[in-house]
């Protein structure tokens, strides 16, 4: 890998290139000088590629450059490339990308920028452009967003298409049989004559030949791998224990590490005793990092033991001590100069307020933990040129750049080795883990250390979701919702993050207000703004990031409105709906849970759709009220991507992401107390378990005008869906998370 | 001491309070068992004592004796898998895969217990088991694919 690396870097100029035997190919025609010049992307700098397709006369090897955290990125993104080089699924093996500016992510941008994810007019097309070419220049290759299939659809599809032509041309010269008459099947050339070239065959003469640059797409419709259900590439090793992660690595030499860092976050430690720690077994020293210590033993179980026996004292919050402080802060921001944005405003709020019986209502959402399976851990090596770390990372570029600031070595000597993530959700976005393992690595040059967080120290410092509140203020008219003034007031974690990446963030947050600003409703009058909190504790993307707290806001309080109009909530978001795809998936899960149909007695069904990353999610949620408790019957969800690309993984991470939202809307929260997060594990902060997971019924639909991940956008709904059923079965509106505080769930 | 892993007998010399799970993992480099939580909420630390699922971060290593040890990897293997990994891989449960070894364990136990277990057991039993990803629907098909494979067999 080092040899495919220093290409990415340095020599990758051509768009093919000798590799270790073999040939690599890269996505340099992605140029498509046919298309709208806007859309082109690569300036001469930018064309140092980075291959996705290596071909060596032992194999194929496709490069995943993504992160793998459990969402199947690494299939989806080799059967992009698979399909087009006719690959058989399995033909391959599968790396992943190293951190190169040449795997920049194009579809992150997408939503950074004020348009209704609907909205694909020239003008919107070319600033969403812009703000990608930024993203480009930045060289970000970050694994979030739901952005992984958007970013891969083409791109990838058009790396395996020039290999294929390439490798054509290559076998036209070796046969002297004109391109034309060639096919290619199961990872092998075809001549007319039914001889075979196999690819690892041809894989000199390509390297010695230019890349093809004009190609042409697969038809859909010849589609072998794409859409159709196959066997993710992980299956075998995940179900045999034979996946290793992050924390599985070990290294001849290396020692185990665990941290002990203030749990008020960012605060100091003012002095400590390690003198218990350092006697007891397999310990062999105690060292400082920021803001805490570390202990290294010869074992986890030793380091963890002896963190423990560390006594120190730690310095204060710089945030509230207690709930009270965070929640007064966030109360207090519904003012003009906390204005984020006004993204929304149809009709005329205010004179229709004036005019009308104003419904009011006052809505919360928690801080609340990422808390993936698997803990941080990273194991590093550092000598006096050189830093390695293995970890997984969903911005390995800003990673590598932590580790080199910290090491004081020149980023092209540190190598950042992506490894499988035992779950993320966002949480591996943070750098605490890298920058103290580095840390540590460097007070102990050459030997290689691994730091591994207790699942207790993993909660202290979760960086949770943002903490957020709305103000709704609405009317009703003539049996229909016709004024709404949807006031949100979060802290925003894209500033909190980005402060801890040492970038700024220019203009409103639009996460404060994503999934309700954008809503697709025309409703008469319509307003949504967004009041910025000033920073509280540090908080961080979770999965669906601004949409799992603002969806939540106004769809339950949408359900409010339409139950003082004496509406059908379905039917009157029906009415309301302006937009066709977004139309058809309402009326999916209408059918689907053949709403409207008597359900029985204490029992109740829920509605909402919430749109983030682009993609319209509806979900119908039933539940039972029992003596026991509330419990989750049933939920169907519809939801459209434009495209599936693989329908066992959409089926999986829709379920998923369904269960994500309700359990922690269930049960979830970080409340701090003298400055710490109270949760320390899990019997803390429960999230769903087994026996509470309803029946899950999805149904994926291919409407809309752009392909898009699926990841994240079937939480928002989750939430407000339950809500609304609970009322419909039990009369009580909930309007804060988690609902555990005011209902027993079964 | 010695203790006996997937009919293996390894020599080992710790703490008679280590935590089973980190002889494992870090003493005897066997890493199919995972860390989630130490204190017994997870389920990722699942192996057999003996046939029965217990959490092997709550099992001093003091405490197994003579009692035959069996992690993921002496259930099956990618060539020889047991019934509930071959069900596992039939019904594509894992996403990040981390929580899956336990709940194999737990399953299998419970299936060598209880061949027909009703949808209520399972869902007590299997409870004690999280999963971040949110796997369980696909869990339960698993195991009830599983259950009837193993009544065949």
């Amino acid at each position: 890998m080092g040899r495919l690396r220093t290409i990415g870097r340095r020599s990758f100029l051509i768009g093919s290139a000798a590799v270790m035997g073999g040939v690599a190919f890269g996505t340099y025609t992605v140029q498509r000088p046919h298309e709208n010049p806007l859309l082109g992307d690569l300036k001469p700098g930018e064309a140092a590629l980075t291959p996705f397709v290596k071909i060596t006369g032992d194999g194929i090897i496709l490069i995943a450059p993504h992160v793998e955290l459990g969402q199947g990125v690494h299939s989806m993104q080799t059967l992009l490339i698979a399909e087009e080089m006719d690959l058989d699924w399995g033909q391959f093996s599968v790396e992943p990308g190293e951190p190169a500016p040449a795997y920049y992510n194009t579809a992150l941008s997408e939503d950074i920028l004020p348009f209704m994810p609907t909205n694909n007019s020239f003008q919107v097309e070319t600033a969403r452009n812009a703000a990608g070419s930024l993203v480009k220049v930045l060289g970000v290759q970050a694994t979030g967003g739901s952005s992984a299939t958007p970013d891969s659809y083409e791109k990838l599809r058009v790396a395996g298409a020039v290999a294929r032509e390439t490798l054509k041309k290559a076998a036209s010269r070796r046969s002297g049989v004109h391109v034309h008459q060639l096919k290619t099947a199961h990872g092998a050339v075809q001549l007319p004559d039914g001889t075979e070239i196999r690819y690892t065959e041809l894989a000199a003469d390509a390297a010695a030949i230019k890349p093809v640059h004009l190609v042409h797409l697969r038809d859909p419709a010849d589609w072998r791998l794409i859409g159709k259900p196959l066997e993710r590439l992980d299956i075998v090793a995940k179900s045999t224990g034979t996946q290793d992660y992050g924390i599985d690595l070990r290294l001849d030499g290396m020692v185990h590490a665990a941290v002990k860092v203030n749990p008020r976050q960012g605060g100091g430690l003012n002095s400590y005793d390690a003198s218990a720690a350092e006697k007891m077994r397999g310990v062999s020293k105690v060292l400082p990092v920021t803001g805490g210590i570390a202990v290294i033993a010869d074992n986890t179980w030793r380091a963890f033991q002896a963190a423990d026996a560390v006594d120190c004292d730690w310095g204060p919050a710089p945030y509230p001590a207690e709930m009270d402080g965070h929640w007064q802060a966030v109360a207090e921001s519904f003012t003009p100069d906390r204005l984020d944005s006004e993204w929304r405003h149809d009709g005329d709020v205010d004179a229709a307020l004036e005019q009308a019986d104003v419904i009011e209502a006052e809505y919360r959402a928690p801080y609340v933990a990422h808390a993936p399976l698997e803990p941080l851990s990273a194991l590093v090596l550092v000598t006096d040129t050189h830093a390695d770390i293995w970890v997984s990372h969903q911005l390995p570029r800003f990673a590598e750049e932590k580790v080199a600031a910290i090491a004081g070595i020149e980023i092209e000597n540190v190598r950042l080795h992506n490894q499988f993530g035992g779950g993320s959700f966002g949480h591996r976005l943070e750098f605490d883990n890298v920058i103290l393992g580095t840390e540590i690595a460097v007070q102990m040059k050459h030997t290689p250390v691994k730091l591994t967080y207790s699942r207790e120290e993993d909660f202290a410092h979760d960086y949770p979701r943002q903490i957020g509140m709305s103000r709704s203020r609405g009317a009703v008219k003539d049996g229909h919702v016709d004024t709404w003034d949807l006031a949100i007031a979060t802290v925003s974690a894209a500033t909190s993050q980005a402060g801890r990446l040492g970038q700024p963030v220019p203009g409103p947050d639009g996460q404060i207000v994503a999934g309700a600003w954008n809503m697709s409703y025309d409703v008469p009058n319509l307003r949504v703004t967004a009041y910025r909190v000033p920073e509280l504790a540090p908080t961080s993307s979770w999965r669906s990031v601004g949409a799992s707290t603002a969806g939540f806001f106004a769809e339950a309080f949408l359900d409010e409105l339409i139950h003082a109009a004496g509406a059908d909530p379905m039917e009157e978001r029906l009415r309301l709906v302006n937009h066709p795809a977004t139309r058809k998936v309402l009326e999916a899960v209408a059918e689907m849970s053949n709403w409207g149909s008597d359900l029985g007695e204490n029992r109740g069904r829920g509605l909402a759709m919430v749109d983030s990353f682009g993609v319209p999610v509806a979900e119908v949620v039933e539940v039972t009220n029992t003596d026991a408790g509330l419990r989750i019957d049933k939920v169907f969800v519809a939801a459209d991507v434009g495209r599936i690309i693989d329908p066992v993984n959409f089926d999986n991470q829709v379920k998923g992401a369904v269960i994500w939202g309700l359990g922690h809307a269930m049960n979830c929260e970080i409340t701090f107390a003298d400055g710490m997060a109270e949760q320390s594990n899990y019997h803390a902060h429960e999230a769903m378990r087994l026996y509470q997971c309803p029946e899950i019924e999805v149904r994926g639909l291919e409407n809309a005008h752009k392909i898009r991940g699926i990841g994240e956008p079937p939480v928002p709904p989750a939430a407000p869906a339950l809500a609304n059923a609970i009322f419909a079965a039990t009369g009580l509106r909930l309007r804060e998370m988690p609902f555990n505080k005011f209902i027993d769930f079964v | 001491m010695q203790i006996i892993v997937n009919g293996t007998a390894h020599e080992v010399d710790v703490e008679d309070d280590m935590p089973l799970l980190w002889v494992l993992r870090d003493e005897l480099g066997i890493t199919g068992v995972k860390y989630g939580c130490g204190i017994a909420q997870c389920g990722a630390c699942t192996v057999h004592l003996d046939g029965q699922a217990v959490r092997s971060c709550q099992v001093d290593i003091s405490d197994v004796g003579n009692q035959e040890v069996t992690t993921i990897e002496g259930l099956g293997t990618p060539e020889a898998l047991h019934a509930v990994q071959a069900a596992w891989i039939k019904h594509q449960v894992a996403q990040c895969g981390y929580c899956q070894s336990g709940q194999i364990m737990q399953a299998a136990s419970m299936l060598d217990l209880n061949p027909e277990p009703t949808d209520e057991e399972i869902d007590v039993i299997m409870s004690g088991n999280l999963c971040r990803c949110g796997t369980y629907p696909r869990i339960r098909e698993a195991i009830r694919s599983a259950a009837a494979t193993l009544r065949e067999a």
